[in-house]
Parts: C-alpha cells; structure tokens; sequence
C-alpha cells in the first residue's frame, strides 16, 4: 500500500536544475553585480556628485541620452513601418529581408562600428550622396544615432510583427462593417492594439541604445564635450586608473537601465492582464 | 446611404498607392540600414582581390585573435548552453517561489551597459580588485589576459541560450513529458527521448546565436583584455587596431569572418521559424476535425 | 486493482479543485467522472495518476484486499500528448523500451507486442507513420495502444473523445467499450458529456465544485436524480415553479420533454393550457415548444412524429398538456434557474 502525500512534480531534476541555475546565478551574476555595488559604498557623495555633475561627464549623459531617444524614437516609427509592410504585403524578396532584420543582434557590434563608419564617410556611398547637400554625419552626433538605430532596429521591429500578425482580422472587419473608413479603422482599432508592443519596443531599444559601446566608438570620433557618450567616459577615466569616477558614471547608467528594465517588465505585464482580460 | 462591401480594399494601408509608397519607404530604409552595410563588408574585404584577402586570414596576428575567439567563444557557450538548458527546465515544468526573480536575474546582462560588465570584473579579479590579490599571489592572471576575456564574454552572453529555450518550452507544454514518466520513463530519459528532439531547434539557434556574440563581443572584452597583440587579442579588438592603423581593407577581411558568421545565425534562425511552423501546419489536420 | 480516494482535497490559489472527495473505484470496473467544465474531475483524475499532488486525504491502490504489486497507471491525455517526432511503433514501444535493462523485453518480444496492440487498435497498417499524418480518431487510439502497452492496473482517460467529431465519437465509444470488457482494466474516464457517460460506463459519478453529487450506475442516476443539477445535467429538463401537489410553496417540478403528453381537449384536472409556439421534427423524434397560457412560460414537449401527426397541431394552436412523471425538489434560493 502506498500514499500520495508529500508535495511533488512528477517532473524529474527540480534539485538538480535549481542547484545550477542557482549557482551560475551566484557565481556568474551576482558576486560580479555585487562587486560594484560594494565599490559604490565605498565612494563618499562628494566625490561622486562631483563625478557625474562635472561638466565634461554631465555632457556625455546628454549625448548618450540624446541620441538613445532620437536613436528609439526613429525606430518607434520606421520600425513600426516595416513590420506593418512585412506582415500586411506581399513582394519580391520580402523574405530575405524579414531574415535580415535580425542581422544587426548577430553582427559584432566592432563591424557594424567600421561597416557604418565607412559607409557614412564623406568618401562612404551614402556619405559622399549626404556631402552634396552639407550633411556631415561621420564624428558627429547624426552618427552616434545612426549607429544605434542600426543596433537596436530588431527591437522595434520584433517587438511589434508578433501583435501585428495577431490582429483579428475579424475585428477590422466588423469595423468596417459598422462604416468605419481607414482612417478610423487604423486610428481607433489598429493603433490601441499596437500601442503597449510599440512602446515596450521603445524602452528596450532605449535601454539597449544607453549602453552601447562597440558601434559608436568608431563612427562618433569620441570629441569630448561633442560626440563623446557615457560609456566611453567610464573607458577613459579607467585607464587613467580613476576607478572612483568609472564607478560614479556607470551607477548612474545602471540604474537608469534597471528603471527602464523595470518599465519594460511592468509594461509586459499590463499588457497580458489586458489581454487576458479581453 | 452609401453601401460598404468588406473587401481586402477597405482596409487600412490597402490602397494602392499607400502600398506602393509604404513599402518603398521601408525598402530605402532597410537598405540603407542592413543592405548597403552588409555589401559594405565583403566590397572593402575583397577590395584588392582574392589573394590579398586570404593573406590578411593567414597573417599570424589573425590567425591568434582566432584561437583566441575560438576558446572564449567555446567556453561561454558550453557554460551557457548548460546553464539555459537547466533554467529553462527549472522554469517550465517547476511551480515554485522566487521564479520570477529567476526570469528578471537572467534578463539583467542584455540591459547592462558591456562596459560597465568590463569594469565589474576589473574590480572583481584585476590586479587592485576584490580577489586580485588572491589570484595574483597564485601567480594566475585573469584580467589582461585569456581567462578575463572568457569570463566577459560569458557574462555578456549568459542570457541567450535561456531567453531562446524558455518561451519555447513554455509553449510547448509538458504533456508529452508527463505522458513518458508516466510509462515509466526516468527524468533524464524524458529529457533526451522527449524534451531535446522538441526543443532542438530552438537551442541550436540559442547555441548559435550565443556563439556569434561570443566571437564578436567587442566592449567587455576591450576593457578586460588589455589589447596585447597576439595574446590578448580577440577577433573583434583586432579589427579595431586594424581600423585604427588605417588598415582598412585588413579590419574589413577580418569582419567578413564574423560576418558570415551573423549570416548563419539569420539562416539558423530561419530554418528554426521553418520547423516550427511546419510542426503547427502538421497539427491542423486534428484541428480541422475538432472544427467539423 | 481498485482504487480508495479519502478525504480529497486540492486547491490552486484561492480556487478548490476538489474538496473533501471521497471515492471508491473497484477492481475491474469502467467508471465515468461526469461534471461540467472546471468541477474538479481532471484535476481529481490527474491526482490518481499522480501528475497532481493532494494538499489533503489519501490515494490508495490495492489489489486483492490488501497487497499492492506495482502501481501502473495508464494515461490518455484529451490531446494525446503523443510524441510528435516518433513513428506510430515508437510511440506505442516507448513504455517498453525505456524499462530498466534488467526487465526490459528484447527487442523482438517488444516488436510482437507492439504489433499486437496495434492490430487490437486497428492500425497496424500505420506502425511507420507520424502521428501528424493520422486523423484524430487514430491518434486517439495510438494513444490508447501506448497506454495499454505497458499492462496498466488502472487506465485513466481524459476526456478521452472530446477532441473528435461526432462520428468518429460515437464509433469509439462503442470500441472503448468492448476493450474494456475484454481487458478488465480498472478504467475511469473523464467525460461533460452526459450520453457519453450513460452509454460508456459501469457506474457515474456526478461531480460539481469539487464535490461529488451522486454516484451509480447510468440507469439509478437517470431514473432517480439525486437533486436537480443532477436531473438538469443528464438531459433536457422544464421547470415547473410555484404550488405542486401538496400546495407547499417555493418547489420546483422537474419534468423530462418526452414526459410530457400533448392532448387535444383536456381530458383530466390535471392538465396546463398551452398554446404551440415552434415545432421541429428530427427523425422520429418531433419536439414541441409550447407557451403556458396561464405563467406565459415556455416548456418543450418531445413526441414521436407518429404521435404528432396524429394530433395535427401547428404553431398558434391551442393544446393540452400532461405531466407524466415529475420530480419535485425544494427550491434553492442560491441556485439560479436552469436552462439548457
């Protein structure tokens, strides 16, 4: 005779699985996150407000912000655009090219630095067409946007296909069928449903965009006060051994990335209350 | 009153001429974006031809930031392969507290800056940090040297063999494995008979993917690594030092390497979505039943 | 092997599955676990598999009085659960091949019995297929065959043919049936369909909120209804509110369509004035819906077309109707009114 009593999965390996994942976590995760935080306690607010309000350091945040919000917003709509154009049309190579979105998440961030930097050179294709009418992008702030719209286009576009291809095209029907025009349709049905995946998109495309590193050092030319972003600040002031103050400036990005992760989180939440809701 | 036949027509972007305008918009971006830097590459790598191109592979400074790549590369993706493996079966078939700090910790590397990953471990194992003391009266150096730039790198790419298994195996529902305990299977049985043929694809493309980014993983490492030609050196600090010396054909040739490499990513990546979808079509004529 | 069920409970969150349940499934047995959708009956068929732990009481299995030699559970998922990347003769084989080496049957011995159950299945034309390639009714019944493969004491099935068409249903009610009487297995099944339940089974149990309603064999539930979710469940049902018989008030009459008799002019006191509201004829069956005339309620009647043709009624026509059998309950204030 036997009994079911004790609580149990029939699944095999909880105390196996859990004992790794716990123990990468630790050992890969948090003693290394932990570290910088036991470094920033050993800062004294002095030191640390006088790091990052310096005016060389406060331009950098504003570059890098600058540009993560230009870079993101580009994409809330291009990338918009072309998941709506790759989900609703059919044409020639749309394949290939759905494919190829992805391309920038798996090229190394050091080629896409060189690729775009040559590309955009006033001797680049599209530098040297920019040049006639005046547009220097190269070393310029156009340039670090450039870049990160090139690294976070996946983003955006990933975010939203998926909600895309989901729509009930039942919905849209039925609008039409009670008289509403394509404008209407696209404004009150269309758009309300894109809404939570498109700025989810936004806030990872952002988040993604304030710390990158590889592509922009290349096509921005690193002028300090002009096109020099936040984390290549924390590079230098490594190399002149300044730990203290590569401490100060990367807490600050750390924590702005771990409010927009936050975001990020609760905005996925809500949007599978709402729609389970519906 | 005007009659409204549903018709495709009627929807919005149907319009001809939005159509036409629409997808030319997205065709001059997507060009100018991914096209034209990916023809970029191999038309600066092959610029003098097919003999210089392969004497930049050959030179032995490539050559060493290969092996190099190729060792961290191998060991993050052994490690995170592992791990993702064992968190994903902890996430889609346990019930238990604490699982969604779990899923948070795992998303934490993709939002940190790979900078500030670098200086983490130059603060935890450099010769001024935590444990640099004790690794360095051992005589073992880690930072400015290969085991940093693995320790980076894994770091970097802990998150994407999990992200890529999770979602899946979460979809796919643990049925099948119950069915298999229940005719008396064992737990790593269920796992290889069962779980791996499901889920293969997606962990390939994890796998691969992890790889790519391992090979071209370019901030961490550049802060761990110490540029030391030959020693330090990795693929991706190379085409920078190439790029700085006004090199360019040279960084380009290198760059075709891991852009193949980004290549076979996407088409992995493609012949995944492709298994899947045909897994789904295979159900249908089920779900076509239930519907009669 | 029959299975003892005490003082079961399960909860998820807030919400209790099963509470308090007890049961006794017996050796040899076919029964049906019938209740609507979210009563607790798969979750309480997942706890004797064992996929689902208890928070409270006992499973226990035995087999002859006291001993237990081992505990085989087969298990038919509603959606099969077959192994999708396996052929019909590895799915049906794996029970067999993943025993420990030292009981696990060679490879022909296990290539026989295979091949048997498949024969017994009647697919032993599709052994090298994906289960892709098969309609519902075979998966369903590879599913059976994987389960059968490993000489189950206890074979459970979850809604074993909800996903099918009515056809193929029907026919593998019928098949289900003869496998049980030939193998003898203790077997329970989970069903919502209550014809499914009444044709299929030995014995019914009528589960809602966790709790069982009634138990026994198909005719004692339907001839004798325990309350009126069980009279309400197991078939059509009109309601009869108000002063019956005895003239106590707040009771409910519960009154099956093919109890209720239409006449032309009222020959008894018994009888209600209604006028025909719809008609519409099935086969032989021909089903009547009548307007009482003095409650303005509406009541299905159920004849026979020989009957109706004889009468001769069309919608507006005024008829009589009698109340051959009814069941009278208490009125439940908290129950809402039931309608089918």
């Amino acid at each position: 005779m036997f009994e079911l009593k004790k609580s149990f999965s029939v699944h095999k390996g909880f105390g196996l699985t859990l004992g790794i994942t716990l123990f990468y976590l630790g050992l890969m995760l948090i003693i290394p996150l932990s570290t910088l935080f036991f470094k920033t306690f050993t800062l004294t607010w002095d030191s640390f407000w006088t790091t990052v309000t310096d005016e060389r350091v406060m331009r950098a945040y504003q570059v890098s912000f600058g540009t993560a919000f230009l870079a993101a917003g580009v994409n809330l709509f291009f990338g918009t655009l072309i998941a709506w154009v790759l989900v609703r049309y059919q044409f020639f190579g749309k394949r290939i090219l759905d494919a190829l979105i992805d391309f920038p998440f798996a090229l190394p961030t050091a080629v896409a630095g060189i690729c775009l930097t040559t590309l955009f050179a006033s001797s680049g294709w599209i530098g040297n067409l920019l040049d006639g009418f005046g547009i220097q992008v190269v070393f310029t702030q156009w340039g670090i946007t450039i870049a990160l719209i090139f690294i976070t286009l996946p983003f955006s576009v990933r975010s939203i296909q998926p909600v895309l291809e989901d729509l009930n095209p039942e919905v849209e029907e039925a609008a039409i069928s009670l008289g509403a025009n394509r404008w209407q349709l696209f404004s009150r049905i269309i758009v309300p449903e894109l809404l939570p995946a498109a700025f989810a998109g936004f806030t990872l495309s952002f988040a993604r965009a304030l710390g990158e590193y590889g592509s922009v050092v290349f096509i921005s030319g690193n002028l300090p006060f002009k096109t020099e972003i936040a984390p290549l600040l924390i590079v230098t002031k490594l190399e002149q051994y300044d730990y203290a103050g590569a401490t100060s400036i990367a807490v600050v990005l750390l924590i702005f990335s771990f409010i927009t992760l936050i975001i990020l989180n609760s905005l996925q939440s809500l949007n599978r209350t709402w729609k389970s809701r519906n | 009153m005007s009659h409204h036949p549903i018709h495709k027509l009627n929807r919005p972007g149907e319009g001809k001429l939005t159509k036409i305008v629409l997808i030319s918009v997205a065709l001059i971006f997507l060009s100018v974006f991914l096209v034209l830097p990916l023809i970029t590459v191999f038309y600066q790598a092959f610029k003098f031809g097919i003999q210089p191109y392969l004497g930049y592979l050959s030179d032995p400074m490539t050559i060493s930031a290969i092996q190099i790549t190729l060792i961290s590369a191998t060991i993050a993706v052994v490690l995170n392969t592992i791990f993702g493996i064992a968190a994903a079966w902890l996430i889609s078939k346990f019930e238990f507290p604490g699982k969604k700090i779990i899923l948070t910790l795992i998303d934490l590397p993709l939002t940190i800056s790979p900078v500030i990953i670098g200086i983490i471990f130059v603060f935890l194992v450099g010769v001024h940090g935590y444990w640099g003391e004790f690794f360095a009266s051992r005589g073992i150096k880690i930072i400015f040297a290969v085991p940093g730039i693995v320790l980076a790198t894994t770091f970097v790419t802990f998150s994407f063999v999990a992200r890529e298994l999770i979602p899946h195996m979460q979809g796919q529902g643990n049925e099948e494995e119950e069915a298999a305990i229940l005719l008396g299977a064992s737990g790593f049985k269920t796992f290889f008979l069962i779980t791996l043929p499901k889920i293969k694809w997606s962990l390939l493309y994890g796998i691969i993917l992890c790889n790519a980014r391992a090979c071209g993983e370019f901030g961490a490492v550049s802060v761990v690594s110490g540029h030391i030609r030959g020693l330090t050196n990795t693929l991706s600090l190379h085409i920078e030092i190439l790029y700085n010396e006004y090199n360019i054909v040279a960084a380009f040739a290198v760059a075709s390497i891991l852009t193949v490499l980004a290549l076979i990513t996407l088409i992995v990546k493609k012949l995944m979505e492709y298994s899947e979808s045909r897994d789904l079509e295979a159900l249908e004529p089920a779900i076509a039943e239930v519907k009669s | 092997m029959s299975i003892q069920i005490e003082n079961l409970t399960k909860k998820f969150g807030t919400f209790t599955a099963v509470d308090q349940l007890s049961l006794t499934v017996n050796d040899g047995e076919l029964l049906a676990l019938l209740g609507p959708s979210g009563c607790g009956k798969t979750t309480l068929l997942r706890m004797i598999a064992g996929l689902e732990n208890p928070d409270q009481g006992t499973i226990k299995f035995q087999e002859n009085e006291n001993q237990v030699i081992e505990n085989r559970i087969g298990f038919v998922f509603q959606h099969y659960a077959l192994f999708r990347h396996m052929t019909v003769f590895e799915n049906v084989a794996f029970g067999l091949k993943v025993k420990p080496r030292s009981i696990r049957p060679s490879k022909e011995e296990i290539k026989t019995k295979v091949f048997d159950l498949l024969k017994m299945v009647q697919l032993d034309w599709a052994v090298n297929r994906l289960p892709s390639e098969l309609s519902g009714g075979q998966r369903q019944r590879v599913a059976l065959a994987r389960a059968l493969a490993i000489e189950p004491k206890v074979l459970l099935l979850d809604e074993p043919f909800g996903a099918l068409d009515a056809k193929v249903r029907k026919e593998l009610r019928r098949w289900l049936r003869h496998l049980h009487d030939e193998l003898k297995i203790t077997s329970v099944f989970v069903t919502h369909d209550q014809e499914e339940a009444l044709e299929v089974s030995d014995r019914i149990v009528i589960m809602n909120q966790g709790k069982i309603l009634q138990q026994g064999t198909p005719e004692e539930v339907y001839a004798h209804p325990a309350n009126p979710f069980v009279f309400n469940f197991l078939g059509n049902v009109n309601l009869f509110h108000g002063r019956i018989e005895n003239g106590e008030a707040n009771q409910v009459g519960f009154v099956r369509p093919h109890d209720i008799s239409l006449e032309l002019t009222p020959n008894g006191l018994d009888r209600f004035e209604a006028v025909v509201d719809r008609v519409f004829s099935i086969g032989n069956l021909t089903r009547v819906e009548l307007k009482l005339t003095e409650s303005g309620r509406f009541v299905d009647s159920e004849i026979t077309k020989e009957t109706f043709d004889k009468l001769q009624i069309k919608t507006g026509d005024k008829v009589f109707i009698k109340l051959n059998k009814i069941k009278v309950f208490q009125a439940d204030q908290n129950q809402p009114e039931y309608s089918i």
